[in-house]
């Protein structure tokens, strides 16, 4: 069975493009356009790995990872957060909320593939 | 093939987000010119950051680099380190509509407008450059020079026997750290990696393991495990990394391409590298040791922020470059929200069913079943009405598409004119045909455009005048029967009922002794040519005059009023059908055709009275209505139909208004009023003055549609016809 990635992000292209490249390399793809709703996914389903943007309205990506942590079904779950934010601040922030790792946007499909298959 | 179109479709649907990210970030900075509150600042942040983000993504590099200024600009505002100043939200606003016509160029093929880009780029550098940025950089400086605690020092120079195999190592020599040339790397160039990770990078799901099947990628690896630290199995915590490791890599790897196998485990592991270079070269192993803060890989739109120093006229330029942006309501397709979609499916749920059940008479008929069939009838009438209105619905847009592009156009005019004006929006979750909305647009601007610069007064004059500095203009929306009002509402001057009458009598629209009423004088304001703008600025007074705005808002089928109070200001009131698609109509009679009489434009229906028919100059017929006169415009002569009527025969009069006088149309007979749905002309004949459209009634005959203010015209061209304004003087 294909493993099931939850792509959160508010803007529907970056969804769009992620979900696109994830599903041509045959995984399994569930969107959300932000923290809220893929939290409240997650609650009633378990995914085997979690991608998010950072900046997004509602609720940011750090925070999602800090809340999915918590939840039991998520505690080992790989989580990547895509962050156009090189900076060193936001990849501490994001290993603080728990994150796996980060990919820094701008990537291209390629890049992608080769980072979710680190970890999954 | 198959990918092509589907990046095509994710293209489009980045460009149509971008730009609605645009208007979110154009409407929160006018609104920062009221108050500057943080978590509008944030949004208008997030629309640039998704902007660049998804621009540098799908390859629009000129559109990610120009918005990473904008960007930067923005996060030290939402920082608070940098003022929300007007200059500052000047510029942004500039840096939206170039990024908007970035936007439109890039998806159109066409190239940008560089010189404007540069320029407006050179000044958002500049802006950063300035005071409140040193201190940033500064401190970001500063910040870079204090040693993350994190790093560790040098390695240790303790001499240790280089493992020749990949094995578990003991402890001791594990720890040790090598300074003589490992055996493993004699004889050629490579890198000693020692490697204490965090004990909880399993949990997050970092396997070493992964990391090594990395490096072992770079080059041929050795790994020796240091097993010190593991505690007796008891104490054991099975999602703790209670191991160290010591590796060896030969080859000649990039330290940038080592360290981003370690990317993820690098901020709270202990990471140290120490490159060997080719012993043939006969150097000293150089250390390198970091923590990863020291390792970042730069963004390459990083580097597009100091870019271009642009020619210094083409900043001014730039920003008198007015906001040219296609009405956000003009593109080909359609969002619609899935309820719409879901009601629809429903809808046709519910149609297969009574389909199903009807289908089912048709295979066996028995008189007994006939209430059967007639409630089966019933229902397919219904479903089909809730069909119909469900999938005009789809077409129906929020007014806020055409209200949207006021607050900025009220900003730039205010600024430009030296007035104070506070816009007031009003209903923009009102709905209309998606057509409509389109149409309405440039009337709407004219219109506001109108009351910025005629309306409203300068500050010191309202002052005078007693009235607040600051005039009021509102723009309201609202659904009255199966119509929309639109009001274009100010508070300034009113019109000049002199000046007008001066102005018309000029001009040779009125007779000099016409006694003209209030109203009268308003609507030659609509007539063609006419304006009293002493000064023709660029505001108004651009060739467009208000007989065009009535013109299109008829053409929508629509009409438009307007009231003044000299001093007090003036309503323009705009009423439109919802849909173009399908019309309110009148059936009518004439001879042996039926016509259809769009229901707004009729006043009332009366029974022609032969005393109260009087004939001028022996030709026009007029028919006094009340203390009024009106017209009589016979369809048969007009049509040449066969049928002849003489005026006080039985006939019905079917009172018109149409450019604001009004037309009794004789009919023979009333028919049903009823929704029709507008088939045009145009498309499928060819255009008929006189005619708005066709329809098909129920019975399958075709009925031609009356365009009241066409017929008008037609009928004012035609011999018999006087000059329209004889009817009102």
């Amino acid at each position: 069975m294909a493993s099931v990635i939850l792509a959160v992000d508010d803007s529907a292209s970056m969804r769009q493009m992620v979900s696109f490249t994830l599903k041509g390399a045959g995984y399994d793809v569930v969107q959300a356009a932000d923290g809220v709703e893929a939290l409240d996914y997650a609650r009633g389903h378990a995914v085997d790995l979690v991608l998010t943007d950072v900046n997004m309205p509602r609720m940011d990506g750090i925070t999602l990872v800090r809340e999915l942590r918590g939840l039991a079904g998520y505690r080992l779950t790989p989580m990547l957060v895509l962050t156009t934010e090189s900076g060193q601040e936001r990849k501490l922030q994001g290993k603080q909320a728990g994150a796996t790792g980060w990919i820094v946007k701008p990537f291209n499909p390629e890049q992608l593939l080769a980072t979710i298959a680190r970890v999954l | 093939m198959a990918l092509d179109l589907e990046m095509e479709e994710i293209f489009k649907v980045f460009f149509e987000e971008s730009t609605e990210g645009l208007d979110v970030m154009e409407s929160g900075l006018l609104n920062l010119d009221v108050a500057a509150d943080r978590e509008t600042i944030n949004t208008i942040f997030r629309a640039a950051h998704s902007i660049k983000g998804g621009a540098a993504t799908f390859g629009f590099m000129e559109v990610s680099g120009f918005t990473h200024g904008v960007e930067t600009l923005l996060d030290e505002m939402r920082q608070g380190t940098r003022g929300v100043t007007q200059d500052a939200i000047q510029l942004l606003l500039q840096s939206v509509d170039c990024l908007r016509a970035m936007l439109v160029a890039t998806q159109a093929g066409t190239p940008v407008d560089a010189p404007r880009i540069a320029a407006i780029s050179d000044e958002l550098a500049q802006l950063l450059a300035s005071p409140a940025q040193q201190s940033v950089a500064a401190s970001a400086a500063v910040a870079a020079a204090v040693p993350s605690p994190l790093a560790v020092p040098a390695l240790a120079t303790e001499a240790s026997p280089a493992p020749a195999t990949v094995t578990i190592a003991t402890s001791a020599a594990a720890s040790a750290e090598p300074t003589e040339r490992p055996d493993f790397l004699a004889s050629t160039a490579g890198w000693c990696i020692r490697f204490i990770p965090h004990p909880g990078i399993l949990r997050l799901r970092n396997e070493p393991t992964r990391m090594f099947g990395e490096l072992a990628r770079l080059g041929e690896l050795q790994v020796v495990a240091d097993t010190a630290t593991l505690p007796p199995l008891a104490e054991l915590d099975p999602e703790e990394c209670h191991l160290s490791w010591t590796l060896w890599l030969r080859g000649g790897a990039s330290k940038q391409s080592i360290e981003e196998v370690f990317d993820w485990v690098s901020a709270d592991s202990r990471i140290d590298y120490r490159h060997y270079p080719d012993p043939r070269a006969e150097v000293q192993p150089s250390v390198v040791a970091d923590a990863m803060s020291a390792a970042p890989a730069a963004m390459p739109s990083e580097a597009t922020v100091a870019a271009p120093a642009a020619p210094v006229e083409a900043a001014t330029t730039a920003a008198s470059t007015a906001v040219a942006r296609p009405a956000s309501g003009e593109q080909g397709s359609i969002r619609v929200s899935i309820d719409k979609v879901d009601n629809l499916i429903n809808l046709i749920g519910e149609l297969v069913i009574t389909q199903s059940m009807l289908s089912r008479f048709g295979d066996d008929f028995e008189l007994d079943q006939l209430e059967r069939l007639r409630e089966g009838l019933v229902q397919l009438t219904r479903n089909t009405r809730e069909l119909q209105e469900s999938v005009m619905q789809i077409r129906m847009l929020p007014i806020s598409f055409a209200f949207n592009r006021f607050p900025r156009l009220v900003h730039d005019l205010s600024r430009k004119l030296g007035k104070k004006v506070e816009l007031r929006l009003s209903g923009e979750g009102t709905e209309l045909d998606k057509t409509v909305l389109e149409k309405i647009s440039d009337p709407l601007v004219h219109l506001v455009r109108n009351a910025l610069d005629h309306g409203l007064e300068q500050p010191e004059v309202r002052l005078a005048a007693g009235k607040p500095e600051t005039g009021v203009l509102e723009l309201g929306a609202f659904h009255e029967g199966g119509n929309i009002l639109i009001e274009v509402k100010d508070d300034g001057g009113g019109l000049n009922r002199q000046r007008i009458l001066k102005r018309a009598r000029e001009r040779g629209l009125v007779p000099a002794d016409a006694e003209l009423s209030d109203e009268q004088v308003h609507q030659l304001i609509f007539a063609p040519g006419f304006s009293t703008a002493e000064v023709v600025s660029d505001v108004s007074g651009r060739g467009v005059g208000m007989d065009v705005v009535r013109r299109n808002i008829q053409d929508l089928g629509g009409q438009v009023q307007i009231h003044s109070q000299e001093g007090r200001g003036s309503t323009i009131r705009i009423r439109l059908p919802l849909t173009l698609a399908i019309l309110d109509g009148q059936l009518v009679r004439v001879a042996e055709e039926t016509y259809v009489v769009s229901l707004v434009a009729i006043v009332e229906t009366i029974q022609v009275k032969r005393d109260r028919v009087s004939t001028v100059a022996g030709r026009t017929e007029l028919f006094r209505l009340r203390d009024q006169y009106i017209p009589i415009i016979r369809l048969h002569d007009l049509f040449g139909l066969a049928c002849q009527r003489r005026a006080g025969d039985e006939g019905l009069l079917v009172v018109v208004e149409a450019d604001g006088h009004r037309y009794g149309v004789l009919v023979d007979d009333l028919g049903a009023q009823q929704q029709v749905v507008i088939k045009s002309l145009d498309t499928n004949f060819r255009p008929v003055p006189g005619l708005a459209g066709a329809t098909i009634l129920g019975d399958g005959t075709v009925a031609l549609i009356i365009d009241v203010p066409g017929l008008v015209q037609l009928f004012n061209d035609s011999a018999a016809g006087t000059p329209a304004l004889a009817a009102v003087a």
